[in-house]
């Protein structure tokens, strides 16, 4: 039997890299990775959750999360296929023109 | 025909209108038609209404037309009617006959220029007003011709409205007079709310039963429409609007600021002279109030280089001789110089404005010269009338009501004799000031360029009024010279009885020296140079006083305008305004903070999101 802690703060880890995946990385291709990564975390934490309690809903709300993730990765992919048309790579920063400031 | 009372306001508005809606698109031969003969029609029948008065004088000497009811409340009505009396009618003869000469010489004289028909539609609606405020038989009424005659002056004033300073002339007699109409509009309402009534006639009948003499009520309520009246005719305190008046053109001159309009102020008092003689200290205070005007404006007059403005002062100064006579109760004597006044003054303005026509619309006196052999017509007609004006013995109309005047002030009882020496000196200037116009004028070389020549309907005018300038004092004549008492008759079922008091021979004989002294004067002062080298150095300070009307302007200005306008500036911005834009100022700032973070970084955003869970999570946390 694994402590629950152990499984929380592997959670915790996951968000925190996916985090700073999100953060850091400009490609639009590893800011959606990352996003799937933190969405896997938060997963996790539901799974550790049902596990401390004895209670198999947190395995429900994973299948959830799962479908989730996979419906947002393919409307996410769709864009970032529509945004290559128009930007020629994938740099996030360069997606700015709805910015106030001229 | 007198039933067709109504048609002599009527008539007038009725070419008003037409002028208002058609005018343009009927021609300037048209419109003057129209704008004369309405007026005309108008003389015609109030004529014919005083023909028949003369023969068969109507019962109580007065017939009232009651035409339709305007307000109808419990214990409070107003009527629409007219009212004629004898008073009445001289006022309707005078502002008929003198309107439509005058109406007659501006066909000639706006020849050409731009807004003809505007013009004669603003002078026809005036003669309507006029008329409604002498024949109306009710104060509410009379306020709505006296506002009426007000908007026309305006306008008329502001005719020439493209250049500011006309517009801003225009808008101080507007003023001016509206802050005396205020307290006239107190006194109607304090009458309304004692009397119940603001029908004349009830009203004064009211007054005479229910207060006594000399008691509070009656003193207040003449001195309030003593102040609007003031302020129409142009008396000190509120006389500062007439002088700039002058920028109009000279027929509305000659009509409103000389003939009509600046009498109204004596035609309230005559008219409501029961209520004043309820209250002797008002009517003091009207005389004093007048010797003042009368020499505050003759000294003015004396300095004065722009013919309008000498011939402003002297209309200035002769309605001072008329509140003169209202003061000291001498009622005929007031109204008959307001006939010849009427009769002369005009004859002046319209000379001075033929004058203008042939001299490229010059009007400063010491830039002409020598016009006595070039313009003829003009010259025996200013000479007429300014002999009227001086009141040269016997030969003129003034004579004749200014000796009415000063017999009655002379005789009346203290201060009547400081009072009379003050209206001979005043009678003095007079002369002196308008026969230094004369010789400046008419005298000496020629400087200025003449052209053009006069046609009829310039001529017609001023032979009429010159005519007139002549004769209609011999409508009343003092005892030495026949003795002649048509005028004070005809007035008497109105205004009483009035006796020439017995005053000692000195005092015509002194009334006939000081024209002829003045004249004198002049002549000497013209001989010497006097008055050609005052044009030509620096005013002296006590000509620049003199000249701007003894300061009353600057005075105004301080006391009155500056402040005024200081509050003005001090509103234009909107201390209150300023709280509310205070929020404004404070969503603007935040805003402007707000926006600087919308820079379109998807990283920066997702970093704040964080930030600002980890923030929320804390306080629930920890909270």
């Amino acid at each position: 039997m694994i402590a629950w802690q152990m499984s929380a703060g592997l959670a915790l880890a996951l968000f925190m890299l996916g985090l700073l995946g999100l953060l850091a990385r400009r490609s639009l291709v590893f800011v959606m990775m990352s996003i799937e990564i933190m969405l896997n975390a938060a997963g996790l934490l539901f799974i550790t959750a049902g596990m401390r309690w004895g209670n198999p809903d947190g395995q429900i709300m994973l299948i959830l999360v799962l479908n989730l993730a996979g419906a947002e990765l393919a409307l996410g992919l769709i864009l970032i296929l529509r945004l290559r048309n128009r930007i020629t790579n994938l740099d996030g920063d360069s997606v700015n023109l709805l910015r106030d400031v001229p | 025909m007198i039933s067709y009372l109504w048609l002599i306001p009527a008539l007038p508005l009725l070419g008003s209108v037409i002028l208002g809606m058609f005018g343009p698109s009927m021609g300037p031969r048209l419109s003057g038609a129209v704008g004369t003969l309405s007026v005309g029609l108008a003389a015609v029948l109030a004529m014919a209404i005083a023909l028949q008065w003369l023969g068969h004088p109507p019962a109580h000497s007065m017939y009232q037309q009651t035409l339709w009811s305007w307000i109808n409340l419990p214990g409070f009505s107003i009527n629409v009617g007219l009212y004629l009396d004898p008073v009445s009618l001289l006022m309707v003869l005078v502002i008929t006959i003198v309107g439509c000469l005058i109406h007659l010489f501006s066909t000639e004289y706006m020849e050409g220029e731009d807004g003809y028909s505007r013009f004669f539609a603003y002078l026809n609606l005036f003669v309507s007003a006029m008329l409604l405020l002498v024949l109306a038989d009710d104060l509410a009424l009379l306020f709505v011709g006296w506002e009426g005659v007000g908007v026309c002056s305006y306008l008329l004033v502001g005719f020439w409205f493209s250049e500011s300073a006309n517009g801003y002339a225009a808008r101080k007699s507007f003023v001016v007079t509206r802050v005396a109409d205020i307290f006239m509009l107190a006194g109607l309402l304090l009458l309304a709310t004692q009397l119940g009534t603001l029908n004349i006639q009830n009203m004064l009948a009211g007054a005479v039963a229910t207060w006594p003499s000399g008691s509070l009520m009656p003193a207040v309520a003449a001195s309030l429409l003593l102040m609007g009246g003031l302020g129409k005719s142009a008396q000190v305190p509120l006389q500062t609007w007439l002088p700039d008046a002058m920028a109009g053109p000279t027929p509305v001159s000659a009509l409103i600021h000389a003939a009509t309009m600046v009498t109204a102020g004596v035609y309230l008092v005559v008219r409501t002279h029961a209520l004043f003689l309820l209250a002797p200290s008002v009517l003091d205070a009207i005389a004093i109030g007048a010797v003042i005007t009368l020499l505050v404006a003759a000294f003015a007059g004396l300095v004065q280089s722009d013919i309008k403005r000498v011939l402003a002062y002297s209309t200035m100064s002769q309605i001072g001789y008329m509140f003169l006579a209202l003061g000291v109760g001498a009622w005929p004597a007031a109204m008959f110089h307001f006939m010849t006044h009427a009769v002369f003054k005009a004859l002046l303005f319209l000379t001075a404005g033929a004058i203008a026509m042939r001299l490229d619309h010059e009007q400063n006196i010491f830039a002409m010269g020598g016009l006595r052999t070039k313009l003829p017509l003009a010259f025996w007609a200013f000479l007429i009338g300014s002999a009227s004006l001086a009141a040269l013995p016997v030969i003129s109309a003034g004579f004749f009501s200014k000796e009415m005047i000063l017999g009655a002030v002379a005789a009346a009882p203290m201060p009547g004799m400081v009072l009379w020496g003050a209206g001979i000196l005043g009678a003095m200037l007079t002369a002196i000031y308008i026969f230094r116009v004369v010789f400046m004028v008419f005298l000496g070389p020629v400087n200025t360029e003449i052209s053009g020549s006069y046609g009829l309907r310039v001529a017609i005018p001023l032979v009429t009024l010159s005519a007139g300038a002549l004769v209609v004092g011999w409508l009343e004549t003092p005892e030495t010279l026949g003795g002649q008492t048509i005028f004070s008759q005809f007035l008497s079922p109105a205004v009483g009885v009035f006796r020439h008091l017995p005053v000692s021979a000195m005092i015509p004989l002194t009334g006939i020296a000081a024209p002829l002294l003045g004249v004198a004067i002049a002549y000497t002062l013209y001989r010497n140079g006097t008055w050609a080298r005052a044009a030509t150095t620096e005013p002296s300070r006590l000509t620049l006083f003199l000249k701007s009307g003894s300061g009353f302007d600057t005075l105004y200005d301080a006391v009155i305008v500056a402040p005024y306008m200081g509050l003005v500036q001090l509103l234009r911005r909107d201390p209150v305004d300023q709280m509310f834009m205070l929020l404004r100022d404070l969503a603007v700032a935040l805003h402007r903070q707000l926006r600087a973070t919308q820079i379109g970084q998807i990283r920066r955003y997702a970093s704040w999101m964080m930030a600002g869970s980890v923030a929320t999570i804390a306080i629930l946390l920890f909270a």
